[in-house]
């Protein structure tokens, strides 16, 4: 594909703070109207490398195209294409969500109109109201409005619902559904798999500055070696490493971990191996303290590649 | 006029700036110490300031002929008091002056850097010569002269006037910008295509526009209720508000220009404001101070904006006459304002 095809094109890109090197040599593509997830947990290089992408950080190393333009030369007209939701920005308390977007609005030589967008991020009732006055929910719509006032083509979305209760991301998700269905091109980072899943087409697993996986959710789920995850927690066995030798050899076990007594295992068919499973912790005389069963996710797939958690890593 | 308002939708110079001016409007606080307190000032201090007919100064002697010699002043209250008594009543300000008897002639006690005491030391050995027999030798006599434009009332508008537009200029700017960065607003703002250059400009119009409100309350005010006097040109009045306000405004740029909290711009801001409110001749005349620091108190903003408003107010000068304080304010404009645009910061 040529270069000017790309929505997004990256390449070789570094960034160091002082001593951290916050982004270390990455590549990423994304096509016109894919949703492209960067996932990673805090500290992997999300942030700088949205914030690289959206101008507002100068990178030391490597190429940035998007839309085929560049920061250096294109400045003035990439700012009237893309849109921006930023981590962590108070809008002014005293501004109504009216004059908030009208305000925002103004920037832009083309674009939605003030009531499209009230529309759009259904905040029709809270029109008149003071962001003061917002919930959370209500103010990352908010944002997300601003984003999109210049109608843009291309939007990034930085974690756009860490902080917000399980009915308000959902509320969010549908918007950023409705965007996909409009053509644009979205990157969004974030830590929480299910969103990744559920939004994304296409998903860049980074940790410490680099990638360290790509593909599709399914492609990644592949991955982790398995659709079902099985865990169990063994309180007491006579020979630990028996017992790990042989859940590893069950037939249909395809990856196992052990780690201070907590057994990992990917397993292609849930119901033809989990009485094998039992039976072996039968005849080993273990006790279990824990035993869990999940389909496999994002996590998963991270866990194996870092043998941390998303969360706490 | 639905094309008007259309436009002015569109226009982000307009959207910006008429933000500024809607959020100054929803600040109680910011209504107060631009409008309310500057009046509260000025009246607070024409009442207790008002020309009063001399006081009538307290003093004592230690004996009765000379208490009765000296109370045939109309300046003096005298009372009788032994020394030692004269002595605590002077050293608590109860007397400005305490007359001893001594076996030839008298000795008076008082503090020289007291006015009232040296006044009160004049009008007594005034009123003891006489009453020992001395004779004025030249015919004098009175005439009482009341000028608007002298009092101390006249002289403190100016000054208060200066003051609150260093204030508003300074805190409307440096507290706004500040605000915007630590919420992460103004990196949001640079995000989009805003044009920087009228995001600055947005706050000297809205700035002007509050100008106008401020400096016709203050001095609406003063003129009504004290009858200050506007002896130069009313056009050339507004040109210097417009002027200081601009100085001022660069000044809180640069203040606001690097800080990322609002506790460290209040700082800065307060550091850069404290010595203008010492030096700068607001409430008395900046030319008290040793000629060693006049330069440095002639530089300061704001004792130039003050002196070109007396000058205008008081003493009805021109432009033209008072090219050194508009020279200096000038310099007050541009100078912040061109460091402020070199290390702004945008997040």
């Amino acid at each position: 594909m040529a270069g000017n095809e790309w929505a997004l094109h990256l390449e070789g890109l570094r960034k160091s703070f002082g001593d951290v090197q916050a982004v270390d040599g990455l590549d990423l593509v994304a096509g016109r109207g894919e949703c492209l997830g960067l996932l990673g947990p805090n500290g992997a290089g999300k942030t700088t490398t949205i914030e690289i992408c959206e101008g507002l950080t100068t990178p030391d190393q490597g190429q940035v195209k998007l839309l085929g333009l560049e920061w250096k030369r294109n400045a003035a007209e990439l700012r009237q294409r893309i849109g921006i939701q930023l981590q962590e920005t108070q809008f002014t308390d005293k501004l109504t969500v009216e004059e908030t977007i009208r305000l925002f609005r103004s920037f832009y030589r083309r674009g939605l109109t003030v009531d499209a967008l009230v529309t759009l991020v259904e905040l029709e009732e809270k029109r008149k109201a003071r962001v003061g006055g917002l919930s959370g929910g209500q103010k990352q719509r908010l944002a997300m409005a601003l984003a999109l006032a210049g109608d843009p083509e291309l939007v990034f979305l930085d974690e756009p619902t860490t902080g917000l209760d399980p009915q308000a991301r959902r509320h969010l998700w549908e918007l950023v559904e409705e965007l996909k269905r409009t053509g644009r091109t979205i990157i969004l980072t974030t830590h929480y798999m299910e969103e990744a899943e559920r939004l994304c087409d296409r998903v860049a697993i980074m940790d410490r500055g680099r990638k360290i996986a790509e593909g599709t959710p399914k492609e990644l789920i592949a991955l982790a070696g398995g659709e079902e995850i099985v865990e169990l927690g063994v309180l007491q066995v006579a020979d630990a490493e028996r017992l790990a030798g042989r859940l590893k050899a069950l037939d249909g076990v395809r990856e196992h971990t052990a780690l201070e007594g907590l057994h990992r295992m990917a397993v292609s068919e849930l119901h033809r191996t989990t009485p094998g499973i039992f039976a072996v912790l039968e005849e080993e005389g273990a006790h279990l303290s824990e035993f869990r069963t999940h389909s496999a996710t994002l996590e998963d797939v991270f866990v194996k590649l870092t043998g941390r958690n998303l969360r706490d890593a | 006029m639905p094309k008007l308002s259309e436009f002015l939708d569109r226009s982000s110079i307009f959207q910006l700036t008429w933000t500024r001016f809607r959020l100054m409007l929803r600040e109680p606080e910011a209504i107060f110490w631009i409008f309310i307190f500057p009046i509260l000032l000025a009246g607070g201090l024409g009442i207790a300031f008002r020309n009063r007919p001399a006081d009538v100064l307290p003093v004592a002697a230690t004996n009765a002929q000379m208490v009765a010699a000296l109370n045939q002043s109309a300046e003096l209250h005298a009372q009788l008091l032994n020394e030692s008594e004269g002595q605590h009543a002077l050293a608590t300000g109860r007397v400005v002056l305490v007359v001893v008897a001594l076996a030839a002639g008298v000795r008076y006690e008082f503090d020289d850097t007291n006015p009232d005491g040296r006044t009160a030391r004049r009008a007594a050995d005034h009123a003891l010569q006489r009453a020992a027999g001395r004779r004025d030798v030249l015919a004098t006599s009175d005439q009482l002269v009341h000028e608007v434009g002298s009092r101390y009332i006249d002289f403190v508008v100016p000054g208060l006037l200066g003051m609150n537009l260093m204030g508003s200029a300074m805190w409307g700017l440096g507290f706004s910008i500040v605000d915007m960065r630590q919420k992460k607003l103004l990196k949001r703002m640079v995000a989009s295509p805003m044009p920087r250059s009228e995001f600055l400009l947005s706050f000297l119009f809205s700035r002007l526009a509050m100008l106008v409100l401020e400096v016709a309350v203050l001095l609406g005010f003063s003129w009504f209720a004290f009858g200050v006097p506007f002896r130069g040109s009313l056009w050339q009045l507004g040109a210097l508000c417009v002027l200081t306000s601009l100085a001022f405004s660069a000044l809180g740029l640069l203040v606001a220009s690097r800080a990322r909290t609002l506790e460290a711009v209040s700082g800065l801001m307060n550091l850069t404001m404290f010595p203008m409110w010492i030096l700068s001749g607001i409430f008395f005349s900046a030319s008290r101070f040793p000629s060693m620091v006049q330069p440095l108190v002639r530089a300061l903003p704001l004792t130039a904006a003050i002196d070109a408003l007396r000058g205008n107010m008081l003493e009805g000068l021109g432009l033209g006459q008072m090219l050194g304080p508009l020279a200096i304010l000038l310099f007050w404009c541009v100078v912040p304002f061109a460091l402020s645009l070199r290390i702004f910061r945008w997040r």
